[in-house]
């Protein structure tokens, strides 16, 4: 089967954990390269264990290479790859693009995928955003939804520094996502970190405004709920730790909600365990979203390159 | 021992007392409360959603008036006194604290969880570029001991805190575990930053903890008129002030005038008053969010399970401020183990 060459940039967690994926099913991305900043780092260790040519003298050192590849999947800061993008752009890299630098459209792979598969570089939201734009969108795509709302809960250990020093990027990035991706008029989104032992697994809860009738018994709930159950299949597809914690809930019109009716999901996402462990759905969501981008992207590129 | 203490009160009537009206308040209610604390010398008024600015969502209730409007209508209200707002990052954003000092609020308050207090150090960068007074709230302050807790008020005071405050949002803290903790910070942090503590009712002793804390350090206090608040409500501004002025504390607070607003300007226009009733017992007991109990009364009735079950599992579930959405989830599950 034809492939496509990747490299992954930035050696943390994300990076570590994504590494993980890309190798289990490494059919369509050939991950050669893993490219850190920290002499040290375990991921490094980890990638040269694995077979990668690992470097930790950065992005310099990666395009210097003879061969470059064809794809590389950013996972180190949004002002990181803000400098690096026009690097890769002029070396004709795609960039999968995991910080929340938002150079390239954003993208959620159940949702919107095809429509930017040509774009050269694709921002993959948040894991709040990874998690929830897709709900939006299933629902979005049965009734209007004027306004969505998302409640992202994850373990204190799983937010590392980069999250905790950029908390309202994280909220504003998942906001406008549910919007332009979800199909919502008007998003919101809620992160809290909760240091609980052992550490709660995410969760996250999504509240969309939809019509009166949908609220009620009746065919136009049930197209609702059966396109929520479709989406979720189709998550659980790439994502396989992610569930419904409980059937939609619908509730009426209520004074207290501005006189809007809504429908609430609930959600649990049950990390795979790769690098981190279970409880770190928030990073297990979102390098399964990368690696599915990767995946569904160098099939698209190996066709393009053999017709 | 309380001779020549000074205390700073802030009122938080129309900021924690929106969680006991279920973020109802009105411009008139909001103006005939600030213009009562004003007269009677209350420096500091806080305005805003319960759960701070943005929290007007379906997760915490919407609020009934734009909450910029109302902060804009104190601002305009008070002759002596600052605005305070509050914002919890992750709920609410700089975007939002920028706004809120654009309508004419003074002091930013930034609350975390009592672990979390790194996220709050972009928030208050951005405060005191803005010219703000700031204030920490290390909330749930019961879930961790006194010297972590002062390791994490060290974070906020590097951050430019100019006050931490041990924050009692379970009203779960009994006397001496209160004052520990208020003494904890005071030795990390007084050099940088003042202490403050905020007690809630739920076990009845917001007000004795408060003494408490002011006899070992602390130079901030909270109060609401009426106890106003989460839970079984707070420590009421208008006993606080009384019982200061009997230990010879100074506040500046004109005590009548205190009692007067909370008697003839506030309560004619509440329909409810914060009780410690059995819900709001657990809440302490089991140290769960105070603002978790409107929210679990209305799962309780659209689930038909007992509000004080949910508030007992949300407590074993050491879920934190901020995760309302958790009790429906816990109602749901109730809801299934009663009928199955």
């Amino acid at each position: 089967m034809a492939t496509v060459t990747a490299a992954i940039v930035g050696s943390g967690n994300i990076g570590t954990d994504l590494m993980a994926k890309l190798q289990r099913h490494g059919e369509i991305v050939d991950l050669r390269y893993m490219i850190g900043v920290d002499p040290d780092s375990d991921g490094l260790a980890r990638a040269r264990r694995n077979g990668l040519s690992a470097s930790h003298e950065g992005v310099d050192w990666l395009l210097r290479q003879d061969d470059v590849p064809d794809i590389v999947f950013e996972a180190t800061s949004a002002k990181a790859h803000a400098a690096n993008a026009p690097r890769y752009a002029e070396a004709g890299i795609r960039a999968i693009d995991l910080t929340p630098a938002a150079v390239g459209p954003y993208v959620c792979p159940p949702v919107n995928l095809d429509l930017n598969l040509d774009a050269p570089n694709l921002n993959l939201i948040t894991c709040g955003g990874q998690a929830t734009v897709p709900i939006v969108a299933a629902v979005s795509s049965a009734v209007p939804v004027a306004y969505a709302e998302i409640v992202a809960s994850i373990a204190s250990r799983s937010a590392g520094p980069g999250t905790r020093a950029n908390i309202d990027e994280f909220t504003a990035t998942t906001a406008t996502a549910l919007a332009e991706v979800g199909g919502a008029g008007r998003g919101k989104a809620i992160i809290l970190l909760n240091p609980v032992e052992p550490p709660m697994i995410m969760r996250n809860t999504v509240f969309c405004a939809i019509p009166a009738e949908a609220a009620e018994s009746g065919p136009l709930q049930d197209k609702v709920t059966a396109s929520i159950h479709a989406m979720i299949d189709t998550v659980r597809g790439y994502v396989p730790g992610y569930s419904l914690r409980a059937d939609p809930q619908y509730d009426p019109p209520d004074p207290r909600w501005r006189g809007m009716a809504r429908v609430g999901v609930f959600l649990e996402v049950r990390g795979r365990g790769d690098y981190l462990p279970e409880y770190a759905g928030n990073l297990d969501i979102i390098t399964a979203a990368a690696a599915r981008v990767g995946e569904l992207l160098g099939a698209h590129l190996a066709a393009g390159s053999s017709s | 021992m309380s001779e020549n203490l000074q205390v700073r009160l802030t009122d938080s009537t129309l900021r924690d007392g929106s969680h006991a009206v279920a973020h109802q308040f009105t411009e008139e209610q909001v103006r005939g409360v600030v213009h009562a604390l004003d007269a009677s010398n209350v420096e500091v008024i806080e305005v805003s959603h319960g759960d701070g600015l943005g929290g007007s969502s379906f997760n915490y209730g919407f609020s009934r008036e734009e909450e910029f409007d109302l902060i804009a209508a104190a601002v305009d209200e008070a002759t002596r006194a600052k605005i305070a707002v509050l914002l919890l990052p992750g709920v609410g954003t700089i975007d939002d604290l920028r706004h809120a000092h654009d309508v004419g609020a003074s002091v930013a308050r930034i609350a975390t969880h009592c672990t979390e207090a790194d996220v709050s150090v972009q928030h208050f960068g951005a405060a005191r570029d803005l010219g703000m007074e700031t204030v920490g709230f290390l909330m749930l302050a019961h879930r961790i001991g006194p010297d972590e807790l002062a390791r994490q008020a060290r974070i906020m005071a590097d951050a430019g805190a100019q006050c931490v405050y041990v924050v009692d949002s379970a009203g779960a803290l009994i006397l001496a575990e209160a004052q520990a903790r208020v003494a904890a910070l005071v030795k990390e942090i007084a050099t940088d930053a003042q202490v403050g503590f905020h007690g809630h009712q739920n076990l009845s002793l917001g007000v004795a903890n408060s003494v408490l804390a002011v006899q070992g350090g602390a130079r901030q206090v909270d109060g609401a008129l009426c106890a106003l608040g989460a839970g079984a409500g707070n420590a009421p501004t208008e006993v606080l002030a009384a019982t200061f002025d009997k230990l010879g504390i100074t506040t500046g607070i004109d005590v009548p005038g205190v009692l007067a607003a909370a008697d003839e300007v506030l309560k004619p226009t509440l329909s409810r008053l914060p009780f410690a009733d059995r819900s709001a017992v657990i809440q302490g007991h089991a140290g769960v969010y105070g603002s978790f109990l409107l929210h679990a009364e209305r799962a309780a009735q659209r689930y038909g399970v007992p509000a004080h079950e949910i508030l007992q599992k949300v407590g074993e579930a050491g879920y934190v401020g901020g995760q309302e959405d958790m009790i429906i989830d816990i109602a749901i599950g109730l809801a299934e183990a009663a009928a199955s």
